[in-house]
């Protein structure tokens, strides 16, 4: 049996075929580009919310996708255990859907930002982190206007070890300097309380083939390996 | 008796006061106190909603409107509070 894993594709997305490439061509598994009017959850182990711009980001960036059938169809994929992730626009989605807590606002700068940063892992118990050792620094890239985190209710979200990426420089310590838009305690990425659903600001499906890398690493491919480790061993 | 009406309600969405708003910020510190308005302490910006329905009554259209608010998130609650600015008949 092969693992089938959708890309969800709205109007606006982008690295959606990136992902999809990452995942046919460097992981090996069967993914498939889904329009969101087509998904249907019952045929996949697995799904990516990919970045962009949904639905032109109009009223809040994610708000109009988190309210599509499609969105419906992953809640069904949530609750069975299944994986998700939402890198960037699909973060924001996910936040503005209730899959994941707290919310993506503009960048403190103001400015759209697209630069390779550093990253340290704060949990390796999640579906996309599980082959990842935690506190392992991983250079990766992000490109967003709207990505600082925020949430009202942080001590929960530690608690319950929901903070699953933050900001760093590239010794794996957290400072203002390393926090690329404003986002409380440096948060880069979060999981819900199940740890089967995560979203990133950053983005693996850039950071998966050294050719790609300006260092030559693929530290984005560890969460597709992560995800497709996940999907065996839970017996798709 | 009552009958469907045409009505207009404003609304407005901002960041909730925990939540900096660099866009007010900006518009205050780079804008207005270079420019001799150093009376202005603060802004904070939002967006802004005009929204055409059939009602009732001014009431009724308070009530559509708060409850469809609500129900599709238009505003987030752990980031923004929304504020029903003037409810009118056209």
């Amino acid at each position: 049996m092969t693992i089938k894993i959708a890309v969800i594709q709205f109007p606006g997305s982008n690295c959606d075929f990136d992902a999809v490439h990452v995942l046919n061509n460097v992981m090996n598994v069967d993914a498939e580009l889904i329009w969101h009017n087509n998904f249907k959850e019952a045929h996949f182990d697995g799904c990516i919310i990919p970045g962009g711009f949904s639905f032109g980001d109009y009223l809040r960036a994610g708000i109009i996708a988190a309210h599509s059938p499609a969105i419906d169809e992953a809640r069904v994929m949530l609750k069975d255990g299944r994986p998700i992730i939402g890198i960037c626009n699909g973060f924001q989605i996910l936040t503005e859907a209730r899959f994941l807590p707290g919310a993506l606002l503009r960048n403190e700068s103001l400015k759209f930002i697209c630069k390779w940063v550093n990253i340290k892992v704060e949990n390796n118990k999640t579906a996309f982190t599980n082959r990842i050792e935690k506190d392992s620094v991983l250079s990766i890239p992000i490109a967003h206007a709207e990505g600082r985190y925020f949430t009202d209710n942080l001590n929960e979200l530690e608690d319950n070890d929901q903070i699953v990426v933050k900001y760093t420089n590239k010794r794996g310590e957290i400072s203002e300097e390393s926090n690329p838009n404003g986002s409380l305690e440096n948060i880069a990425g979060v999981c819900n309380l199940e740890k089967n659903c995560i979203g990133l600001m950053p983005h693996p499906e850039r950071a998966s083939e050294s050719i790609l890398s300006p260092k030559g690493t693929t530290h984005g491919k560890l969460f597709f390996e992560s995800m497709i480790e996940f999907i065996k061993k839970r017996g798709f | 008796m009552s009958k469907d009406e045409n009505w207009i309600v404003e609304i407005v969405l901002e960041n909730k006061p925990a939540a900096r708003d660099p866009v007010g910020t900006v518009i205050q510190k780079d804008l207005l106190a270079k420019k001799g308005y150093e009376m202005v302490s603060n802004v904070r910006s939002g967006q802004y909603l005009r929204i055409y329905l059939t009602a009732n009554d001014a009431n009724d259209a308070r009530i559509i409107i708060d409850k469809m608010c609500n129900e599709l998130r238009i505003f987030n609650p752990v980031t923004q509070n929304l504020t029903i600015l003037n409810v009118f008949k056209t």
